[in-house]
């Protein structure tokens, strides 16, 4: 029994973990339209900016800041926002692909650097050295992992009571408007260029800050943590979830981890032996086939978007759909 | 310096190639088509499977072409690979980009090519297998051009150079001097007034995934005459594309042409300075690079 409620605090504790980082992606896809290619690059440059601000000195790789815990995972937020301002300033005044191929792009080139420059981050070893925060007084067990959980569960709080207060500030209306109609927006004197890098660098911050509580309670960060495949995973999270909803948009992350830890159980339990090897092929297409159907069948996703108009009036119902 | 020079011309043609078809496809349907390069992976795969069909039917067209690796067999599997290659891009359009297309804007098609590129590179793994195969087993000796530098050149590096330069000529040639070509480049820049003249929308859509099959069926069969084929071709070759249509600007056929040799030629020549395990990176610096100096590429225009 035991095993059961210590795995699932398990489960829950990584779920919620991505669940922040769909979170984010809602800011930046769901509210303003911003296509995030590379969300792995945000992830990994939190997990790796708190690992190495937080960790102790290491013979062969950057380190030893030893920073309080809360001064790293802020250090590695404020990581990720940089690099999302880079990005942003050159790309989001041009059209929107550029913004979708350079995300993409900085994500390849994230994992090529981590994988390749042991100064740095450890390269293909990883980062360690890493002390979980509190660690000495509560020990490695179940009671480190419930109070780990409840630490991820009052950030995500946090976080999403901070997105819905935005959303329906009068921010979150003009990142709306710049999504449904630009050029409107433009004539009513906002500036979305501005608005959108903002957008885009505070989701990004959010997946910083999901990057960095997922290296902590691993104490341990690789390449193989930011491989492209969990893009796809948090973009799933928040199609099938309902792009615009944030609660959808943390349904969709139980959801989909659910699905995936699943998958990959019952393929390593059922599937032949020499079948184990394409586990991984089989649920990267089972994950494509489901943003494909989502998009084809359901674009709005399992919670739609709550469309919510601050002045009422005579509404034309057709003026409400998104375009 | 020189070596590096002469192989990425050789990769730049085949990055070309891949840059023109999805240039067209990006500038007439409006989004960033991220599974483009899986056309690749399909063209040097249904080349790999019909090699071996012609072969076991017609076993005299095993025989080598000259001094190349290159049969009888795998030049008639290259034509018929680019037809096959075509039909699986309009069929992918007709499945999802079409539908996807009607329900929602541009950016969903671009969710909608990721997962589709995810969905084609894991069914070739799970069709083909993981590890890499080759056209021909045979050892082809590369040429040595100069002794001092040293330069040397493979037969079928020159041979994929050569036809990939034919192709873009009659490419050249059919989008400016045929009313077909007039029709396509209509469509692409006006799709309301293209149709106000008569054109038909749909079949200009289709003519766009012929056009980007072939071509990219060519490269990827290129490709894996010069390299290797494998699953991952797509994910290996999707950023260096993406880069030459920037360089060139998003739209602009010769961009392309042009994009992909400076691609090509830049991405070895950092070899030379960078460890290799950094070359994927190389393609996100050039669109860091081309972002900062000319937003719109040489040839590209703004547009929103």
């Amino acid at each position: 029994m035991i095993g059961v409620v210590s795995y699932l605090v398990f489960f829950a504790t990584v779920a919620a973990i991505l669940a922040i980082a769909v979170l984010g992606l809602n800011l930046q896809w769901g509210n303003t339209g911003l296509f995030n290619g590379g969300v792995v690059a945000f992830f990994g440059a939190g997990g790796y900016g708190t690992l190495i601000l937080g960790g102790t000195a290491q013979p062969d790789h950057l380190g030893g800041f030893g920073a309080p815990f809360a001064l790293a995972l802020a250090g590695g937020c404020i990581v990720a926002g940089v690099l999302a301002w880079i990005v942003g300033v050159l790309t989001l005044k041009l059209r929107h692909d550029y913004l979708a191929i350079a995300t993409f792009g900085v994500a390849v080139a994230f994992e090529s650097v981590m994988r390749n420059a042991e100064w740095l981050a450890g390269g293909a070893k990883g980062v360690r050295g890493f002390e979980r925060p509190l660690r000495a007084a509560l020990g490695d067990g179940f009671t480190y992992n419930l109070l780990f959980l409840g630490l991820v569960l009052v950030l995500g709080l946090a976080v999403y009571l901070f997105l819905e207060r935005l959303i329906r500030s009068p921010f979150g209306r003009l990142l709306r408007a710049i999504r449904e109609d630009e050029i409107a927006a433009r004539s009513l004197g906002k500036a979305p260029d501005r608005v959108r890098l903002t957008a885009f660098v505070a989701g990004s911050v959010i997946m910083g800050l999901s990057g960095g509580l997922y290296a902590s309670f691993y104490a341990f960060m690789s390449p193989q943590d930011v491989l492209p495949i969990l893009t796809f995973q948090i973009w799933a999270m928040l199609i099938v979830g309902g792009a615009g909803n944030n609660g959808g948009a943390i349904l969709g992350a139980f959801l989909i981890w659910g699905g995936w830890t699943a998958s990959g159980w019952a393929l390593s339990r059922f599937a032949p032996i020499e079948a184990q090897l394409y586990t991984g092929t089989v649920q990267f297409i089972l994950i494509g086939l489901l943003i494909v159907g989502m998009l084809m069948w359901r674009p709005q996703g399992l919670l739609p978007e709550r469309l919510v108009v601050s002045q009422t009036g005579k509404i034309n119902e057709e003026n409400l759909g998104r375009k | 310096m020189i070596q590096g020079v002469l192989d990425g011309v050789l990769v730049g043609a085949i990055l070309s190639l891949g840059a023109i078809g999805l240039t067209m496809a990006m500038h007439m349907l409006r989004f960033a088509n991220f599974s483009h390069a899986e056309l690749l992976s399909i063209g040097a795969y249904s080349a790999l499977v019909f090699d071996g069909l012609f072969e076991a039917l017609v076993p005299p067209m095993a025989a080598a072409i000259g001094p190349l690796s290159l049969t009888w067999a795998l030049s008639a599997a290259i034509l018929v690979s680019m037809g096959a290659t075509a039909a699986s891009a309009i069929l992918v359009d007709r499945l999802v980009f079409r539908r996807v297309r009607a329900l929602g804007g541009e950016l969903s098609m671009v969710f909608a090519s990721f997962g589709v590129a995810l969905v084609l590179r894991n069914v070739i793994s799970l069709s083909f297998g993981l590890k890499t195969q080759l056209y021909s087993q045979d050892i082809v000796f590369a040429v040595i051009l100069s002794q001092d530098p040293l330069l040397l050149v493979k037969p079928d590096q020159i041979f994929a150079l050569i036809a990939a330069l034919a192709i873009m000529f009659a490419l050249h040639v059919v989008l400016s001097r045929t009313t077909l070509g007039y029709a396509l480049r209509a469509a692409a820049e006006n799709p309301t007034l293209a149709q106000v003249n008569g054109i038909n929308l749909g079949r200009m859509i289709t003519l766009i995934w012929v056009i980007g099959g072939g071509l990219a069926a060519f490269a990827g069969v290129a490709y894996g005459l010069t390299n290797q084929i494998s699953p991952v071709i797509g994910r290996d070759l999707v950023l260096p594309i993406f880069a030459a249509t920037i360089v060139g600007g998003i739209g602009s056929v010769y961009g392309a042409v042009l994009g992909g040799f400076i691609v090509g030629i830049a991405a070895n020549l950092a070899l030379v300075v960078l460890p290799s395990g950094y070359s994927p990176a190389v393609p996100f610096l050039i669109i860091i690079l081309v972002l900062l100096i000319r937003p719109n590429g040489l040839f590209g225009e703004a547009r929103a």
